[in-house]
Order: structure tokens, then sequence, then C-alpha cells
């Protein structure tokens, strides 16, 4: 296929120019320009391979999978099964049962929290968050407390945007049942210390779920290495579909986890009397699965390993430190979140104009940023902001691009002059 | 969309955003109201106060983009001294020139301003917010209203 010869190419030699005819809907313009897309944060565009592993499937090979026992069916669940393969090599899970499709990393969330605490939290638990979590990584943890009576404690972060060990030492104690925190905070692009913060919480003998979104698309991964007891992720994010996602949980953990939902594939053998499960992972897969979706994660993991992620990550803090510099330059900006260890989002606010008024004249621009809260409100809390300008950085943008946005914040500044 | 920079962002709009009229509490007002759209973070109350069926006074208290916050100050300028029932009319009045039902209906003055914002379907509820609060409170809703 031309698309894994290109990306052969990359590989050796990361050229923006070619991995940007990888993304047809780059090639678009908006309101009469080029199109300039700094919001793959909240989703990431597709490249060409994934869009046609889709229609492929479609074409090709679909059917329900795991039950029939005809040509089709064992040829969508081979190709579905290889997915979970693909993704367990990505981030170095042991084994593919501790790999579970879901809807995305809010379901893979609910799923720990509802059938992890249900069996698991006490009255008077406590379960530590941190301040820059997703409301994702929240709600879900404040429906099982109030179900349980566990109480959450939170982590707060300090003027740059930074995780605070030394509260979180002390907010960790013999009452800490779990621990629930982003990897790279989605407002603010801080990359937390998560390693440490698990070992310590295991010292304590508190479980840890990881909310990866942030990461997946940017870091090397290495689930065993982290020692996370649970890692969530979404397929949007890595350059492949919504609608599908993953959660890693450690086998001993998932093993004696109830299911989440009851249906079809999880089951062993039903009757009216009593009802056994499937193993691993199928326990947590109840319902036809989103077939083409998981399929299309494993071609978006192909892909990123085809550019290599490590490749990526060099040239989005490239990005990041250029864009950074440009931004500081602009008389009246602020950056929101400024950690030592960040990931490549650009959170910022314009003295004297409202996010909303910039995001609709950049848009007018071509330019595509996220403004708001970010489904992160205690963050904006924080800083006391009702909301940021967001600039989120993909394997496919470009220097020129980031000159592009400076520019348009210069028509922010004639409008509003 | 084919909207127009210039049309949304007039110096009129732009003026009112930057040094709102009737802007801040009221101490002891007949009604108020809060609205709020959870999906950008603005937030309005509309203050208002009454002698019979005519508004006596009203003011906002607001953080919101230049759109809704300029839309706030007209409106407060605009029902200022008028009925209820005029008050509720103009609200749909301003709601069929923001949302393109009616060309502009004539009397709305500066708050005609705002009718390029239907060229902006993501930004017609910032404009309409501070209506709606006004609206709950003259109907006495405690409900909070929500834009999104």
């Amino acid at each position: 296929m031309a698309t894994k010869i290109d990306s052969e190419i990359h590989q050796r030699n990361f050229d923006i120019d070619l991995i940007r005819l990888d993304f047809p809907i780059l090639s678009q313009q908006v309101h009469g320009k080029p199109l300039v897309y700094f919001d793959s944060a909240a989703s990431a565009q597709k490249p060409r391979s994934v869009i046609s592993t889709i229609s492929d499937v479609y074409s090709t090979e679909y059917s329900n999978v795991h039950r029939g026992v005809h040509y089709m069916s064992q040829k969508a669940t081979d190709a579905m099964e290889s997915a979970r393969e693909k993704i367990r090599s990505f981030i170095n899970a042991d084994n593919i049962r501790e790999v579970i499709f879901v809807r995305g990393a809010t379901e893979g969330i609910n799923l720990v929290a509802s059938s992890w605490g249900r069996s698991n939290l006490e009255a008077g638990d406590e379960i530590i968050l941190s301040v820059m979590e997703h409301h994702s990584n929240i709600v879900p943890w404040q429906i099982i407390a109030e179900e349980t009576g566990a109480v959450i404690k939170v982590v707060p972060i300090d003027d740059n945007g930074v995780f605070d060990m030394d509260a979180y030492l002390d907010l960790l104690t013999n009452k800490t049942k779990f621990v629930a925190i982003t990897h790279i905070s989605n407002a603010l692009g801080t990359i937390l210390p998560v390693t440490e913060i698990i070992k310590d919480a295991h010292k304590k003998g508190a479980k840890v779920l990881v909310d990866g979104c942030q990461a997946a698309p940017h870091i090397k991964l290495d689930i065993r290495a982290m020692d996370a007891d649970f890692y969530v992720f979404s397929g949007h994010k890595i350059y492949g579909p919504s609608g599908i996602g993953i959660l890693y949980g450690k086998e001993e953990l998932l093993d004696v986890m109830p299911p989440y939902q009851g249906g079809g594939e999880m089951i062993d053998v039903v009757t009216f009397e009593k009802t056994t499960y499937a193993d691993l992972p199928f326990k947590f897969e109840a319902g036809t699965p989103h077939i083409s979706g998981a399929i299309g994660m494993g071609a978006a993991i192909d892909y990123i390993n085809s550019v290599g992620i490590n490749n990526i990550a060099a040239h989005e803090m490239d990005l990041l430190s250029y864009g950074t510099e440009k931004l500081k330059g602009i008389n009246g900006l602020e950056l929101i979140g400024q950690a030592p260890e960040k990931a490549a989002i650009l959170s910022f606010n314009l003295d004297g104009v409202h996010p909303h008024d910039v995001g609709t004249i950049l848009d007018m621009e071509g330019i595509a940023v996220r403004t708001g809260h970010h489904c992160a409100q205690p963050v904006m809390e924080r800083f006391d902001v009702a909301a940021t300008i967001r600039a989120s950085i993909g394997l496919y943008n470009s220097r020129d691009e980031i000159d592009s946005l400076v520019a348009g914040l210069g028509r922010v500044r004639d409008i509003f002059s | 969309m084919t909207g127009n920079l210039k049309d949304l962002y007039q110096e009129i709009i732009l003026d009112h955003s930057r040094n709102p009229r009737n802007f801040g509490t009221m101490e002891n007002p007949d009604k108020s109201a809060y609205g709020n759209n959870p999906l950008c973070g603005d937030k309005v109350t509309v203050f208002l106060s009454l002698e019979g069926d005519k508004i006596l006074d009203t003011s906002f208290d607001a953080r919101g983009c230049a759109i809704s916050i300029a839309s706030a100050s007209m409106m407060t300028e605009m029902v200022k001294g008028k009925s209820i029932d005029h008050a509720k009319e103009l609200f749909e009045k301003f709601t069929s020139l923001v949302t393109g039902d009616t060309d502009p209906p004539g009397e709305l003055a500066d708050l005609e301003t705002l009718s390029g914002v239907k060229d902006f379907p993501t930004r017609v509820k910032c404009a309409t917010l501070s209506w709606h609060a006004m609206l709950a409170a003259l109907d006495n809703s405690d409900k909070e209203i929500k834009t999104e």
C-alpha cells in the first residue's frame, strides 16, 4: 500500500510535508483559507490508511465476530483480534486478556469505577484525584463515592500547573483505596510523574487508574514499567475512529471484578438459574462490539508505529517550544500551564478579549482552536478564568501553522484594538 | 457560514462590550434571574426593578464574550421604562433577529447591529443568554437558565 511505503520513508526522515499528505482533510480550505487544525486534543484527524481500513472492513471482511462458524465471521474475528494484539504491543501489556475494547476512555473509567468501586469501596474509604482531571475522570468517581460513602480527595497544582507531589503524599494514607489521575492534562499539557505516583500509591495498598487520553498519541507507553493497575485511552485521539477505546487492567484485578454490563458475548453458560461469564477480555465486552472501530484503531496504531512515536514526540516538542516562544512575544497574552514537563498543548488567554471571540475570529482565518473550559472546570477555577483558548498540536502540524496562529491573533488584536 | 467579522464586531458592539451600560448588581431587585451557558462558561444575572407592569430599572452582572456582554448591555438600555408585555415582545423580536427568522423588525435600534450573529450559528446563544434570563425573571422562573 502506498501509505505504508510513505510511512517507511517518514520513519527514516520525518518529513512534515509527506505526513500531511497522509491526512486528506488537511488539504481543505475553510472560509477561503487553508485549514489549520489545532484541535487534536479534542479529536485527531485520520490518515488515509485508517479511512481505507474502515472502508475495507465493510467491503471485504465484515461480519459479526466471535460466534459465527462461517468464513466471514472468522475473517472479521481475526481482524479484530489482530487489532487487540497491536494495541497490547503498543502499550506493552503482558497479554491480550488485559486489553478490553470499550466505547472510549469515558466508558473505561465508568467501568472501573462501577465494577471495581462497587465491590471494593466502603464508607470512609478515600479516592484521590488531581485538580487537573477531565470531567470524565471526576464524575464517575463522584457517582461511586455517593453510592458507597467513599470520600474524594483532590491533589492541587502550582501556578505553572505542576502536580503537587508533597500534597499528594500527605493525602495518601491507609484510607486511600484508589487513585485516579491523568497522564497528561488536556487543559494544560502537564505531564504527570505517573510512575512515581503509582509506586507511592501501591506502598499504601491503593490501586491506580491512569487516564491516558492525551498521552497515547504523543509519548511512548510502557504499562508494565509504569505498573498502572488500569489505563484508559480513546481511539479517536490516536488518529483512529471515534466510538472505540481501550481499558487496560491487570489480569488479576479484572479476573475478580464483576461484569459491568450483561449481554451476549460476555457469557459462558446462561440458564435462568445461573449464568457463568466468559473469560477475559470478553467478560467486559457485552454486546456486539464496534468491529470496524476496533480494526480501525489497530490501523491507527500501525500508522503511529510506522511514523515512529519517538519521531512524533520530537516533532511535537519542537512545535511546542517554537509556539511557546512565539506566543510569549504577543503583548497581553498569558500562557496557562507552563510545567517543565509538558506535552504539545498551548492554553492561553488574550488580555481584554474573551476566548470565544478569539475562537470565532481565528475560525474565519481557517484556524481551528478550542475555546472554553475543556471539560476541566476545576482547572479553570484554579486559574480564576472562565475559559481559555487551546491550540493542541498533532503530528501533522507545522511551524508554518504556528505562524498562521500568531498572525490570526494579530487579527484579533486589530479588531479589538 | 458566510459570516463577516466586520458585521459581527461592529464598533457599537465593541463599545458596549468594553463599557457595558447598566452593569452591576442591584440592591433589592423586584426580580432577578441567573443564566449560564455550561458549554462556554458565560454567566449572567439580570436584575429588574418594577412598578406595576412597568420596568423602572434594570441592570446585569456578567462574565462572557463581547457578543453576550454587548447584547445584555443594549437589552438593559432598551427595556428600561418599557412595560413587561412590551419587554416580552422585544424578546421575541430580538430572538427572531439573531436566528435569522425575520428581517430586522425595526424598533430594536442599536440591537439591530447584532443581526450579524445569525451568520455565526455557534454564537447565537451568546447573544440570547441575557434575554432568556430577563424573560425568566419576568416570568418568576427560579429555574436557572441554560443555553447550550
